[in-house]
């Protein structure tokens, strides 16, 4: 193919097919991408690790199957190891017998298969299967101005914003062709130009607002544009622990109810510390967002339950995984509320869910034992994945999860309500 | 009577087919993965959340929309949406095409053989407002449509 773009001699001979013709195909594609986005070179990626979001081994997918298999067969593989989103599947997430038969017999029957291909292709480790791959405990963490091939909507508008990566909002298969040649084409949220901010969102609530309505507010609003926040410093402090867990939950509401891949809170974010309000475009657009606004927001959730009465049959929380921070202060809220409620276990079977490496560190500490004792699963699983199943569609699912609440038919409440649902009894 | 517009061709083709218009950004895993999962040979969109498409068969049809939305898997589903023939005849976008309907189009253009999908994007807002669901679409290889 002809391209558009000014490419390397090294990049030209690959799209000639000198280096075997699955490569071509690959490199054909990558540029074929770039190209619609006006895209003028390929780059090199810089990061250390790729992060994939095709963790299901769904026994449709065949023609991925099929083309991983090409890639493997001729050698071209990733040039980086690579972390995945979740496992779909953990037998200590309750779930019915006939459930169950749909799970394995009908939806992730290539599970296996699929994760033995991803080990050939550059899986990073076993545990490497989580959404939240840039945490410490996983190991997958990006420096700023690195470019990625990442997917995953959650993880690309961390790395993003968080820690200053440069990365676009990659398709499956798109994350890993990446690496497999090693550039990615360069335009949109890896140019400073694609970096700057289309709206200037100003926070006037009276308290703290909640992550996953503040970024599902702001999704909506903006959808793919880059939002400069101002007034939420007041209410974070500094980029610690805290801050980076409540930016995890607000950027996966703001990715998955809009398409935001990248945006700047001022005073906490590295760019927006760095350049501040230098990062707003002249005729920026104005959002503001106060209490009112974001009871709008909530109350205007549809509820898909059939009955939309219904007493929860389940309760998820980790969507994304929760960090190691969130398990230890929800140990200690759910314990302190069963107290206060004269209840032993939860009364709503409850899930908690983490990476691999997040749980492990947390079974080190002594709150392990304190949540076992609530009755809570704590698992590594994809709640998505779980809800993809349409027996659990047509179950009353409730989460403080603003990317589950969209992409499935679980109900959101707030963090303090699902305490409430979880702890209390006379609740639900 | 017969309005035309003109596009930005990202997949080129020839297609006849009738018109099914999403107003809204269509979720792509929620709307195909009826389709991906269970060979619904329809593919019935299953997102409750789009009003337009919700429950209407989406293969064979000249899909209009502004975008599409939601997880960065949606390339991937479209590309096995078309490689077990359940794809729309032809995707019609009136915005600049997004990242993941970007992907899905390319892979199925360089990775199935015997399978094409033509999309054209850019087609404006007025595209959309006029178009409307079983109006018959014809997409040439050169980005035009033409409703009838």
């Amino acid at each position: 193919m002809n391209s558009s773009m000014s490419l390397s001699k090294e990049q030209n001979a690959i799209l000639a097919g000198e280096k075997g013709e699955t490569l071509a195909k690959v490199m054909e594609t990558m540029v074929r991408y770039g190209e619609l986005f006006g895209a003028t070179s390929m780059v090199e990626i810089t990061s250390e690790y790729n992060h994939l979001v095709t963790s299901f081994g769904l026994k449709a997918l065949g023609a991925v199957y099929d083309l991983l298999n090409q890639l493997i067969e001729t050698g071209a593989v990733s040039k980086q190891k690579f972390s995945v989103d979740p496992r779909p599947l953990d037998k200590n997430v309750p779930s019915g017998f006939i459930q169950n038969i749909v799970f394995q017999k009908f939806m992730y029957t290539k599970q296996d298969e699929y994760e033995a291909q991803l080990k050939k292709l550059g899986l990073l480790n076993e545990d490497a299967f989580t959404c939240t791959c840039y945490m410490k405990e996983v190991g997958n963490v990006p420096k700023q101005g690195e470019v990625l091939s990442w997917s995953e909507s959650s993880a690309v508008v961390y790395a993003n914003s968080v820690l200053g990566a440069r990365c676009n909002r990659n398709s499956g298969i798109i994350d890993l062709m990446g690496s497999v040649v090693g550039y990615v084409p360069y335009f949109g949220l890896l140019t400073d130009e694609g970096r700057r901010a289309k709206w200037k969102v100003e926070i006037r609530t009276s308290k703290k607002p909640e992550a996953q309505l503040l970024g599902s507010a702001i999704g909506m609003k903006v959808m793919e544009d880059v939002p400069y926040i101002v007034g939420l410093d007041k209410w974070l402090g500094t980029l610690d622990e805290d801050a980076r867990t409540y930016l995890k939950d607000f950027g996966a509401a703001t990715a998955s109810n809009g398409a935001v891949g990248l945006y700047h809170v001022e005073g906490i974010t590295p760019e927006a510390v760095e350049y501040g309000k230098a990062l707003l475009e002249k005729d920026a657009r104005t959002y503001v967002i106060d209490d009112a606004e974001l009871q709008r927001i909530y109350d205007n959730y549809p509820i898909i339950w059939k009955d939309k009465a219904a007493k929860p049959k389940l309760c998820f929380m980790g969507c994304p995984h929760m960090s190691l921070k969130q398990l230890t202060d929800w140990t200690e809220k759910v314990t302190a509320g069963l107290k206060k409620s004269h209840q032993s276990k939860v009364v709503i079977p409850t899930v908690f869910t983490a990476s691999p490496g997040v749980i492990k560190e947390f079974e080190k500490t002594e709150y392990a034992e304190k949540l076992k004792q609530t009755g809570i699963v704590l698992s590594y699983i994809c709640p998505l994945m779980y809800m993809n199943n349409p027996l659990s569609t047509s179950m009353p699912v409730i989460t403080s999860s603003n990317k589950l609440r969209t992409y499935t038919s679980a109900r959101y409440y707030t963090d303090a309500e699902i305490l409430e649902h979880i702890t209390d009894g006379r609740k639900r | 009577m017969m309005k035309t517009f003109k596009g930005r061709v990202v997949a080129a083709g020839n297609v006849t087919a009738k018109a099914l218009v999403s107003h809204g950004g269509l979720n792509t895993l929620a709307s195909f993965q009826k389709a991906v999962q269970f060979g619904d040979k329809k593919a019935t969109c299953g997102d409750q959340g789009n009003t337009d498409l919700y429950g209407k068969q989406m293969a064979g049809k000249a899909l209009c929309l502004p975008r599409t939305i939601g997880s960065t898997t949606g390339g991937l589903v479209l590309y096995c949406t078309a490689s077990i023939g359940r794809q729309p005849a032809c995707m019609l976008f009136s915005e600049p095409i997004d990242s993941l309907a970007a992907a899905g189009a390319v892979l199925i253009d360089v990775w199935l053989k015997d399978t094409s999908m033509p999309v054209v994007d850019s087609l404006g807002d007025e595209f959309l407002n006029y178009v409307k669901d079983d109006m018959d679409i014809t997409v040439k290889e050169d980005g035009s449509i033409e409703i009838r």
